[in-house]
């Protein structure tokens, strides 16, 4: 850990995307998420809504979950527009 | 060429901002500072200035858009007073911390309740802790080059903290003074182009501000954030230097009257100094030996500065223009007090809570008070540490 002389003024972050840094995966407790591929129909707000970086996303498709960075929040399943009244995510019973 | 007018406190603050152009100016009227507000968005509406001013629902709002304008790298000002400062309470903090340069006047009056619009320092008081530099100002002058001078204090690339510069309301916001202005492009030069620090626009250099940080590591953030206010008292200087060859006008961290050879003393902020000035005076002329210290830089306290002009004194009355209710004695007798205190030979220290709510404080007032040092310059004894005077019994 750094010492008071080596903080940046007003504590701001100047490295970009130094969240990532972060894993927040550990704090899932209960529940967490499964993505449906046939029922996805690739409108990726699961990935604007997540507020982690759990939905991984290439050349505008998406991926599957890093569960690394998922905390169980369940945003993303909630607001999952699915096909046809399916669901592309749901969240599961996690047993660890 | 210097321009004399006769004007409001309030007016010279208004167009100190105006030759300043500040980028952005969040604000909400509350008495006695709506006056300043309102002239400025005069300016603004007349096209005089091309600052971005917010009109905004509340001093809680107009605290954090500045907050958000200054981060996002644009010079930012505003203005409040009494339950405005009050409201702004936890933005204080978080403009302080994110060392953010934005320069508000704060127009002194009394805190509610009872509700009252009149002048006490109780509401500049209470901010004293929030990592605020105050700058305290005796009349409409001092406020205008006060302004002008905070400009050039807070965006020092040292410091990068918020100011406030401090007047009485109506005392000296409502009321009309010879004012000598610097002309616009002499003040255009003086405060220079605005450098952000950290600006949030610069898209290309992606930044953060405000993050979690827990136990591991506030304790080094807030060690970093006490030492910047190390650098303030020297940055003040210079800037006050540089602003007497531009104005011809000295100012320092406190104003000494008559201090040098003086046996007893006065300690007083703001407007009230010039009325004690004036009572001095009948006293020198008497033979009475007594001097003023007006503190001007209140926060940081420049504790050794001020320790070092009071030490040699027997008596000191340290006036108070708030109380601080549960505490021992009034705000700035505590740190007078504190100024003195490892000097084995120091004055007896005396503190009067005066002119709360706008009560006048009338040179009679200071006459009792001298009345009472030389008593005890001359006996040693104390009637009473603290008490209340111009009240009814």
């Amino acid at each position: 850990m750094i010492g008071w002389k080596q903080i940046p003024p007003g504590m701001v972050i100047l490295e970009a995307g130094s969240a990532l840094k972060i894993k927040t995966g550990s704090w899932r407790a209960a529940y967490k998420p499964r993505w449906i591929e046939e029922n996805c129909i690739q409108c990726l707000l699961c990935w604007l809504y997540c507020p982690d970086n759990a939905v991984k996303v290439e050349d505008g498709k998406r991926q599957d979950f890093d569960y690394e960075y998922c905390k169980g929040c369940g945003l993303c399943a909630l607001e999952c527009p699915g096909k046809k009244g399916n669901k592309a995510i749901v969240m599961e019973e996690e047993v660890r | 060429m210097t321009q004399i007018v006769a004007a409001t406190g309030n007016e010279a603050v208004a167009n100190a901002l105006r030759q300043v152009e500040p980028d952005v100016c969040a604000a909400y009227p509350i008495t006695p500072q709506t006056e300043l507000m309102q002239r400025f968005s005069s300016f603004v509406s007349d096209g005089k200035v091309k600052t971005e001013l917010i009109l905004v629902e509340s001093e809680h709002s107009a605290l954090s858009a500045c907050i958000g304008a200054a981060a996002a790298g644009g010079r930012v000002a505003t203005a409040t007073s009494s339950q405005g400062l009050a409201l702004m309470w936890e933005m204080l903090y978080i403009a302080s911390g994110f060392r953010l340069p934005i320069v508000m006047a704060v127009v002194n009056r009394a805190l509610s309740s009872p509700i009252n619009i009149h002048c006490d320092h109780s509401d500049a008081m209470g901010a004293r802790d929030s990592g605020w530099i105050q700058l305290w100002s005796e009349n409409a002058q001092e406020a205008y080059d006060n302004t002008i001078q905070a400009f050039r204090v807070a965006e020092h690339m040292d410091i990068r903290l918020p100011v406030m510069i401090c007047y009485d309301g109506f005392i000296i916001s409502h009321s009309i003074e010879r004012i000598e202005y610097l002309d616009d492009d002499v003040v255009k030069n003086f405060v220079g182009e605005y450098k952000p620090l950290y600006p949030l626009l610069d898209v290309d250099n992606p930044k953060s501000y405000g993050p979690l940080i827990l136990p591991d590591l506030y304790m080094e953030v807030r060690r970093a954030h006490a030492e910047v206010y190390k650098n303030v008292a020297k940055v003040v200087l210079e800037v006050a230097e540089e602003f007497k060859k531009t104005s011809g006008r000295s100012y320092g961290l406190f104003e000494s009257y008559r201090l040098d050879d003086a046996e007893i003393g006065i300690v007083i902020l703001n407007s009230a100094a010039g009325t004690t000035k004036d009572v001095i005076d009948e006293y020198r002329d008497k033979g009475v030996k007594i001097g003023l210290l007006k503190p001007r830089l209140f926060r940081p306290f420049p504790y050794e500065e001020i320790g070092k002009a009071l030490k040699h004194l027997k008596a000191v009355c340290v006036f108070d223009r708030a109380d601080a209710f549960g505490g021992s004695f009034g705000p700035l007798y505590l740190d007078i007090a504190t100024s003195l205190y490892h000097y084995r030979k120091k004055p007896v220290l005396i503190n009067k809570i005066y002119g709360l709510g706008g009560r006048d404080y009338m040179p009679e007032h200071a006459e009792a008070v001298i009345e009472e040092l030389i008593k005890i310059a001359k006996t040693g004894r104390v009637r009473s540490y603290k008490e209340y005077i111009g009240v009814r019994e």
